[in-house]
């Protein structure tokens, strides 16, 4: 019964985390997208820039409400599936999550409301400043859950009593070994994740031939950041992967099915890995690239999965195949950002129709990089959840099986709806566009973003 | 014990109960909403009634994330035995807070086929505020303990006590509302709320007087604490100034004054906190476990205190700041959503 009630834990963590992550992933970068149309409507004065800074608000909105209410679930589940957890690194990563709601989660709810509600309310200079407020707590919140997280990956700073981890030197908690090169991997990819999304948008308006002008813009501001980002997170991603090799060489060993140390690397394209026989089936390989990526040396050596008891390694068939597809996805976008900026420098970029087809179904591809990269590093660390510190089995509260059976049944059925009904209305936001969202409802009209009140504040203001 | 070991847990107590309270009241009113919702049938007057909260809402939750990640900081055992200790009525109550938080959002998206919303925002709410008084109900209960961890079975939580914990929760969060709607909204709406303000009132008295002859009656150390000379001497103004906020706050509602009864109220909240803090102290998991013997090492309380002692003025100024933005009353069809 006890491995069970630990399974269980296990595939609810997983289930409401994963859930989690994407809205964050999406807020971050979306609030920053945002705060940078506001600034930019105030100084060019662009009409444009206002009417797409309301429209992304208001999927905002939609998407920070998820993001909210499954991140109080997180915040509970350390204390009532992983009390033991709590107990071991308690004194450690507790503060870090504590910095987390004192210096970002307060700072982004409360000025949440100014941004969603405060158009005619405060003056515009107050607004962007509290929509800029809102992009910098939603960055403080993954610098300090990027800190705990680390923290967890390559513990640094704490010495351990009595089997419980105490804190020395709060620095070296924080900006802990892995700590640096996993919240800039982190950061760019919601910033990645967001501009594909926006990117997409403008291209199924330009597509349907709807909104062009603020189709216009999206492309231009997305595929901007595309084009620059994809190749600086590559970049990012391969110092991670370094950092990773020298701190957790289990979870390098698992991502690149390497199981034996004594020989250099192949860089395995295609396999599936046989933990029973530690050995690769169907591989299709080049020998030594993958030594010459970690060690950057053609016969370098790096440790294999045999070099460890098989109880101390990850499971390797969701690493390998995680990981593969995060970098499938990197890849794509690469594509995606590169082709486009090609015809945008040949001033052909609106007039591609057979690209924006494709562009218009790119905004998944941040979501699913995302969610495989957290599935590399959470299983790659496993049987830790905190390395070297404390295994995940003895982490867990004793709470009996059914009771977190119970709660795994219910989460599934409400986050499938609440999750099923989000997408719909994002999505209908989307087709309603920049400037008709609301205005179909008249018994809603009075109450929407936009109001008569505020439309005729709004002109008031222009008339200035 | 040397001073820093016995004062920082004291301190750090005192943080984690003034942010429950903060958050009992704050999202004590918004959740009442939620819970009057079925009450009121028009649609236009919903909206008011959701628009009347909608800007506080998020920062109102974030003192429940506060309370619970104050608890994981300070006190990682207290936080460890009592979160699987009540296991269902938490998970149950975060659920029932998903759902009414994502209706402040969906609710408009969904708009003219809302319904469903409708009965989310206000099951969410009924359904959060009833587990929110059993967790209360079940922690005065106490919470079985050993070697430093829960040693109970799932349902311990389950019985009477807590249930009627629950349904004054219910109750007590709706007499927030009511009289927060008095305040904030005009016209029918108000009228409507001061009609249920006042049964509500009753009712909230009713469970107090209820708990605080329930709780000494089942529970020796609380008798001990409230009917021991002096001890006796020294409490008497808490149910003393109980009755001299309930009063005020049916001469408010009964002379049509807007804000006196939503003050009263929540005086009256914070009376009852205070009463239930004083019945547990200095237990952090009654019967078990005391602050100093849950505390976490100094090192990580001075850590987190620091930042608490710089933060929490600018927190609170800049939510004074967003309440006084949206002053003044709600309009019908006059929301800023």
């Amino acid at each position: 019964m006890e491995i069970d009630a630990v399974l269980l834990a296990r595939i609810q963590f997983a289930f409401t985390v994963s859930f989690h992550i994407i809205f964050p992933s999406f807020t971050i970068g979306l609030s920053a997208f945002i705060a940078t149309l506001l600034v930019r409507w105030r100084m060019t004065g662009e009409e444009r820039f206002h009417r797409l800074a309301r429209f992304w608000t208001k999927i905002f909105a939609v998407s920070f409400a998820m993001g909210v209410v499954s991140g109080v679930v997180m915040s509970y589940e350390f204390g009532t599936n992983w009390s033991h957890f709590s107990v071991v690194v308690g004194n450690v990563v507790g503060p870090l999550i504590g910095y987390e709601v004192l210096t970002a989660f307060f700072l982004e709810a409360t000025f949440l409301g100014i941004m969603l509600f405060g158009w005619s309310r405060v003056p515009p200079t107050l607004h962007v400043a509290s929509a800029v407020l809102v992009a910098i707590g939603t960055s403080l919140s993954a610098f300090w859950i990027l800190a705990a997280n680390s923290w967890m990956q390559t513990p640094a700073g704490h010495e351990i009593r009595d089997g419980i981890a105490y804190p020395v030197d709060w620095i070296a908690v924080i900006f802990n070994p892995s700590f640096p090169y996993r919240f800039a991997h982190m950061f760019t990819a919601a910033y990645l994740t967001t501009s594909l999304v926006v990117l997409a948008v403008g291209a199924r308006y330009l597509v349907t031939g709807r909104f062009k002008e603020e189709a216009h813009t999206m492309l231009r501001m997305g595929l901007g950041m595309v084009a620059i980002l994809t190749p600086l997170q590559m970049y990012i991603g391969d110092a991670s992967g370094l950092n990773t090799a020298k701190h957790q060489p289990e979870k390098v060993a698992a991502i690149e099915a390497h199981w034996d140390g004594n020989k250099p690397g192949e860089l395995v394209l295609f396999a599936i890995p046989d933990e029973a026989e530690e050995r690769n089936l169907f591989s299709i390989a080049i020998p030594n690239l993958s030594s010459l990526l970690i060690t950057h040396s053609w016969d370098g050596l790096f440790p294999g999965l045999k070099q460890y008891p098989a109880e101390d390694r990850p499971p390797v068939i969701p690493v390998f195949f995680a990981f593969r597809i995060m970098v499938g996805m990197g890849v794509l976008m690469l594509l995606i950002g590169w082709i486009g900026a090609w015809y945008w420098m040949r001033g052909r970029l609106f007039e591609t129709r057979w690209y924006l087809k494709i562009a218009q179904y790119a905004w998944p591809l941040g979501f699913i990089a995302i969610l495989s990269g957290w599935y590399v590093t959470e299983i790659g660390r496993q049987p830790w959840v905190a390395y070297g510190i404390l295994r995940t089995a003895d982490a867990a509260s004793p709470v009996a099986a059914s009771a977190v059976l119970t709660t795994l049944v219910l989460f599934f059925i409400v986050y499938l709806c609440v999750f099923a009904m989000g997408i719909y209305y994002i999505n209908r936001l989307i087709e309603h566009g920049p400037k008709g969202a609301g205005a179909k409802t008249p018994e809603a009209l009075p109450s929407r973003p936009l109001s008569a009140a505020h439309e005729a504040a709004h002109e008031a203001m222009e008339g200035n | 014990m040397d001073p820093i070991s016995l004062w920082l847990p004291i301190v750090w107590a005192t943080l984690i109960g003034a942010a429950v309270a903060l958050y009992v009241c704050l999202d004590g009113f918004d959740l009442g909403i939620g819970i009057l919702f079925p009450l009121e049938p028009s649609e236009i007057r919903r909206d008011t009634m959701m628009n009347s909260v909608a800007p506080f809402w998020d920062g109102n939750e974030t003192w429940l994330i506060l309370g619970g990640g104050g608890l994981f900081v300070a006190f990682p055992l207290a936080y460890s035995v009592i979160m699987p200790g009540l296991y269902l009525p938490i998970i149950i109550m975060l659920l029932g807070l998903v759902f009414r938080g994502v209706a402040f959002e969906f609710r408009w998206a969904a708009k003219p086929h809302h319904e469903l919303w409708d009965i989310a925002f206000a099951g969410g709410s009924i359904v959060a505020a009833f587990m929110q008084g059993v967790v209360l109900g079940g922690y005065l209960e106490g919470i079985d303990v050993q070697n430093n961890a829960f040693a109970g079975g799932p349902l311990d939580w389950f019985g009477p006590f807590p249930f009627f914990t629950g349904v004054a929760m219910v109750i007590g969060y709706a007499l927030l509302g009511s009289t927060w709607l008095i305040m904030r909204t005009e016209g029918p709406l108000a009228d409507q709320a001061r009609g249920w303000a006042k049964w509500l009132l009753l009712g909230v008295l009713v469970c107090m007087l209820v708990i605080s002859l329930w709780t000494p009656l089942a529970f020796d150390r609380i008798a001990e604490r409230w009917f021991t000379w002096p001890n006796i001497l020294y409490l008497s103004p808490v149910p003393l100034l109980a009755f001299i906020f309930a009063f005020l706050c049916w001469h408010g509602l009964r002379s049509g004054r807007e804000a006196m009864p939503f003050l009263s109220a929540i005086c009256l909240f914070l009376l009852g906190f205070l009463g239930l803090a004083i019945s547990n102290l200095p237990y952090l998991v009654p019967p078990s476990l005391t602050i100093w013997e849950a505390a976490a090492v100094p090192e990580s309380q001075i850590f987190t205190l620091v930042g608490v002692l710089i933060m929490l003025p600018i927190i609170l100024g800049y939510t004074a700041f967003v309440y006084w933005t949206f002053r003044g009353k709600v309009r019908e069809g006059e929301g800023y959503h």
